[in-house]
């Protein structure tokens, strides 16, 4: 096009009038902070991708029992220990009820004269894997939020006030978090856990116990930045109290920041209570997490890998999107912080 | 530095005190006892065997004789395992933690921080997400997860390696060493990616660039060395990973390690091993947290050491 410039059409130019009122107009609209939150993360594959996946998960773990034709607690013994069998995939040669008996490759379905299909295979007891996985991840789900949450209520409580009213009670609060620091959680988890009675709230407990020590860090240096600046104090200057100083002002500059690690609390406390449950000091039958199904699927896994294999994947991917999700909100919602 | 030793060492031993006495009291809450077949005995009987544990004494007094025997390195004496020594029994044990712990340790140290370097040097290419991926999947896949399948791929169905068990040497530590490695090396392998990143960007690379040096010289001689520094403080947390990852690595290979017999006393409610274990943890990553910072000082003289406050 250069070639151009030397002789321009002259009605290719036209005289405009300069509006000096419109030289600082905005001419698109302002984003807010979650406006543009979403704007950054709609660019991160990986997050996006994560999310889908964990609404699935999450859908699947409340739907899936229901949809499966078979009962999760129903115990019938002629059907015990089949492979899993799917209408449609069976004809691809996996997932056709095909097991192994001593040595043999058969089609136990069609030995043991079974004429339904169990999606994810059955259990020594019988009981239908599809229904008992999703279950299974309803309660691992409903542990690790319910941890979460805790956490965070505590963690930024503690924090706040700690941070907020500094001097003697910021000395007092932060003397025994720097002792309560020094326990590592797992043997603190341990012991509570040997002397609860086992169960959901239990494990709730012994997760929380020393989880909100990270946060309420975190929370009250990120109150100690905040509470000096001028915003803040030009607010307090106009009488306001310190409630609304909290609640209007320093909260919502913290949020990103809370977001951002109770999502990652929430992969950590889903690994905690597959753990706990793993070595024996979680879940007691016949209630079922995930971290129960993989420690009964690895006593059999030599002769029953799909009872291991279901609830492992359910759980490596649960993992995998919460801590991919997590970077992403990270890298959105404060994009300074990264690692 | 003297005085931030001093403080930190003062709060070691309150937080070791604390979890001591609380360690003490919620044992002595467990329901059960752990005299095993308690129900067969007669009153007669139980009370000769409580009065040989020193059992039939007041709290008070069973508190303030273990806190005794705890300051002199004195953990008490089994219950199960025909009256041994706690102590003794956690030193026959800590061989196979220890080999397991440092091969687990140095194998993904080493692994991640190669991985952290090849994706650092070649930024947003097909070697960076392959090791990202990695580094992902390592964070995320429980390590129980991981080393039920390494077990089932490479022991059970390849017979390329011995299926659990301590008794083929060296060669029964490999598959728990590579499931233990895990962390370390997604941890790892992150945490150079980073730094790299950061001190490939400073002032002093680019003068080395200008100067001629090579690509090479650049990578290892320049930046890698000042990447390396702040790994140094990963591995407090790194070494509480890999204790949390041998009670389950012991327990699925079967190995004669402390996380083992840890697990096993808490089924069989052995409140004197339980005790000793779990005081004999806390003072191992106390210590090792400790260390860390002081050496992370050390090298890095950056950083001031001055108090707890963040």
């Amino acid at each position: 096009m250069n070639h151009d410039l030397q002789k321009p059409p002259a009605d290719s130019f036209e005289r405009i009038q300069i509006d000096a009122s419109h030289a600082e107009r905005i001419t698109k609209p302002s984003l807010s902070f979650w406006q543009d939150a979403w704007l950054r993360i709609r660019k991160n594959k990986a997050a996006i991708v994560s999310m889908f996946l964990l609404l699935f998960i999450i859908i699947m773990a409340f739907v899936g029992p229901m949809i499966s034709p078979h009962d999760a607690k129903t115990q019938t013994i002629t059907h015990a220990n089949l492979p899993p069998k799917v209408p449609g995939i069976e004809k691809l040669g996996i997932m056709d009820g095909v097991g192994v008996l001593a040595g043999k490759e058969v089609d136990l379905y069609e030995m043991k004269k079974v004429d339904t299909y169990y999606w994810f295979g059955t259990d020594g007891l019988g009981r239908d894997m599809f229904s008992r996985v999703w279950e299974g991840t309803q309660i691992s789900l409903f542990i690790a939020f319910v941890a979460a949450l805790i956490d965070m209520v505590i963690g930024v409580a503690y924090g706040g006030v700690s941070g907020y009213y500094g001097g003697r009670v910021d000395d007092v609060l932060q003397r025994i978090v720097e002792i309560l620091y020094g326990i590592p959680t797992l043997v603190i988890v341990i012991l509570m856990l040997t002397f609860m009675e086992p169960g959901i709230t239990a494990i709730i407990i012994a997760i929380t116990i020393t989880g909100w020590i990270g946060m309420s860090r975190i929370v009250r240096g990120q109150v100690l930045k905040f509470k000096n600046q001028e915003f803040v104090l030009a607010s307090r200057t106009l009488g306001a109290t310190n409630g609304r100083i909290i609640s209007k002002h320093i909260l919502p500059n913290i949020l990103g920041i809370i977001i951002i690690n109770t999502m990652f609390t929430i992969p950590s406390a889903i690994f905690f209570e597959a753990f706990l449950s793993f070595i024996g000091l979680g879940l007691q039958p016949p209630e079922a997490s995930l971290g129960t199904l993989i420690n009964d699927g690895y006593k059999l896994i030599k002769f029953q890998p799909h009872i291991l294999l279901f609830p492992s994947i359910i759980i490596s991917l649960l993992m995998i999107s919460f801590n991919l999700l997590g970077d992403g909100l990270r890298d959105a919602l404060d994009p300074k912080m990264k690692d | 530095m003297a005085k931030y030793i001093t403080r930190r060492v003062f709060y070691m031993f309150i937080t070791f005190f604390l979890i001591a006495t609380a360690t003490f009291f919620l044992m002595k809450a467990l329901p059960g006892s752990p005299i095993s077949s308690a129900s067969k005995l007669s009153p007669s009987q139980l009370a000769v065997v409580e009065a040989k544990y020193g059992l039939d004494q007041p709290i008070p007094v069973q508190y303030a004789k273990y806190m005794l025997n705890l300051a002199q390195g004195d953990l008490g004496n089994s219950f199960q395992f025909k009256n041994a020594s706690v102590t003794d029994l956690i030193i026959d044990r800590l061989g196979p933690s220890m080999l397991l712990g440092t091969q687990g340790l140095v194998l993904g140290v080493a692994l991640g921080i190669l991985l952290g370097m090849i994706a650092a040097l070649r930024q947003n290419t097909v070697w960076d997400y392959g090791s990202t991926f990695v580094a992902i999947i390592g964070i995320s896949i429980p390590s129980f997860v991981f080393a039920t399948f390494l077990q089932y791929w490479l022991a059970v169905k390849w017979e390329l390696f011995p299926v659990a068990l301590w008794k083929d040497g060296w060669m029964s530590s490999v598959l728990p060493s590579i499931a233990l490695a895990m962390g370390p090396l997604a941890t790892a392998s992150r945490f150079i990616r980073t730094e790299m990143i950061e001190v490939l960007s400073s002032d002093y690379i680019t003068l080395a660039k200008s100067k001629g040096a090579t690509g090479f010289e650049i990578a290892f001689k320049h930046a890698f060395r000042n990447a390396l520094i702040p790994l140094v403080t990963v591995l407090g947390p790194l070494a509480a990973g890999l204790l949390t990852g041998s009670l389950v690595i012991e327990q699925i290979f079967a190995i004669p390690g402390i996380g083992e017999q840890f697990v096993k006393s808490i089924m069989s409610n052995d409140f004197s091993i339980i005790m000793g274990t779990t005081l004999f943890f806390s003072a191992f990553l106390i210590v090792v947290i400790f260390l860390v910072d002081v050496l992370y000082g050390i090298i890095d003289p950056r950083i001031r050491l001055s108090g707890g406050k963040d």
